[in-house]
């Protein structure tokens, strides 16, 4: 295969991982990984470096319209990137001594994981009651809806701000953006309603991402051949997503994207356990 | 009188608003730099053949260290070209906690300074902390 044969197909799957991450809200990079692996056969570790960039562009393309819309809750943010950045730079670390057919064994878990995270119920109640170390770390803030502002507190900051730690770890090892692990500290420990857990988990991705991104680079997992193709295909892909998502009702397709990953999350545990990575 | 004007000037939704055009801006500087890296790449390589990623080689030390970058930058190779539009893609993110710093800072949050600090020295440690392993 030629180098621009194997750029343009690498393109239009990169653009369809962009198009099934926006609408699933997995992200990009998640899809990445297995459209590298499985279908194009390249080593995990580039696929890695590939996936951390596309969770960075997916994340800051993204982020800087909802930051717009005024629903990221910054301080939250902010104050959850001391856990996810320490646990990225730590995961990062621990994938030197990790062997690539394990890191694909718990790719598939984690992306089955998040699969079904991407079905449950989600906290729509915002709590009027926080805890005492929310009021101290300012987090409780309000976010706007078409009734008006709706005023939210939290609780459980340390069990989300473990849970963070674990989701910068995942992050770190496997170069993904870890959206799922973070929904889950901030919808289900820390009682954050849905709209702005998924935002501001959004915005803290790109952040998490480039404490790795950065260990990465200077290890040789980033190739240009395979960044080029890759970042761009996501973005656009990412772009089509995100326009799509305001004139359908997408709950269908994420049941069907759902079931399709699950079937690749099976097929990326499968091979890793019969080290074929 | 002259804190509550200060307040004015710089209001949480204007900060807000600022990040998000600086990550947009990052973004989008970034994905052209690499199409002009990919588009120069392409037309001086696109005839070869498929380099054999399913064997882990790890990059050459021209793109992986800013050094290397830039004087690839500076001598027009496409690799180069790709690997800096890479980097301005990484630095986005970071850049914006640097802007946070300073938002921060002018509304006086002693708070979310120091913790802005934290994220911030953990990821410029991650990046010059000799990780390269």
């Amino acid at each position: 295969m030629s180098i621009l044969t194997f750029t343009l197909i690498l393109i239009l799957g990169a653009y369809l991982a962009g198009l099934v991450g926006s609408l699933t809200g997995l992200g990009g990079g998640v899809v990445v990984i297995p459209l590298l692996t499985l279908v194009f056969h390249v080593d995990i570790r580039y696929a890695i470096g590939a996936a951390l960039l596309a969770s960075i562009a997916n994340s800051s393309g993204a982020a800087s319209a909802y930051i717009k819309e005024g629903i990221t809750n910054i301080r939250l943010g902010m104050f959850l990137e001391i856990a996810t950045t320490l646990g990225a730079v730590l995961g990062a670390l621990i994938a030197i001594y990790t062997p690539t057919n394990t890191i694909a064994i718990l790719f598939g878990c984690v992306l089955l994981f998040s699969a079904a995270m991407t079905l449950r119920k989600k906290n729509q109640e915002a709590l009027t009651e926080g805890s005492q170390l929310s009021a101290v770390l300012k987090l409780n803030s309000s976010y706007p809806t078409a009734a008006g502002p709706v005023n939210y507190k939290l609780r459980n900051v340390g069990a989300g701000f473990s849970i963070m730690t674990v989701a910068g770890v995942m992050s770190g090892l496997l170069g993904i953006g870890s959206g799922a692990l973070k929904v889950l500290a901030m919808d289900t420990a820390m009682k954050i309603p849905f709209k702005v857990s998924t935002t501001t988990s959004n915005f803290m991705i790109g952040v998490t991402a480039a404490a790795s991104a950065v260990v990465y680079l200077q290890r040789g997992y980033m190739d240009p051949g395979i960044a080029f193709p890759v970042v761009l295909g996501v973005l656009g892909g990412a772009f089509t997503g995100a326009k799509l998502l305001t004139h359908i009702n997408p709950s269908t397709l994420r049941i069907i994207f759902c079931i399709a990953i699950t079937f690749v999350a099976l097929e990326m545990i499968y091979n890793g356990y019969h080290h074929q990575f | 009188m002259k804190n509550s004007i200060s307040k004015q000037l710089i209001g949480d939704r204007d900060v807000e608003k600022i990040v998000g055009q600086l990550l947009r801006f990052g973004v989008i500087t970034a994905s052209l730099v690499v199409l002009l890296g990919g588009i120069l790449f392409l037309i001086q390589n696109g005839a070869g053949t498929r380099p054999d990623y399913h064997i882990f080689k790890g990059e050459q030390d021209s793109y992986i260290t800013f050094e290397g970058i830039f004087m690839g930058l500076f001598t027009f190779k496409p690799m180069a070209i790709i690997q800096f539009g890479v980097l301005l893609l990484i630095i986005t993110p970071i850049m914006r906690i640097v802007f946070s710093l300073f938002a921060f800072m002018l509304e006086k949050d002693k708070l979310y300074v120091i913790i802005t600090l934290i994220v911030l020295g953990i990821i410029l440690a991650s990046t010059f902390g000799g990780l390269k392993v």
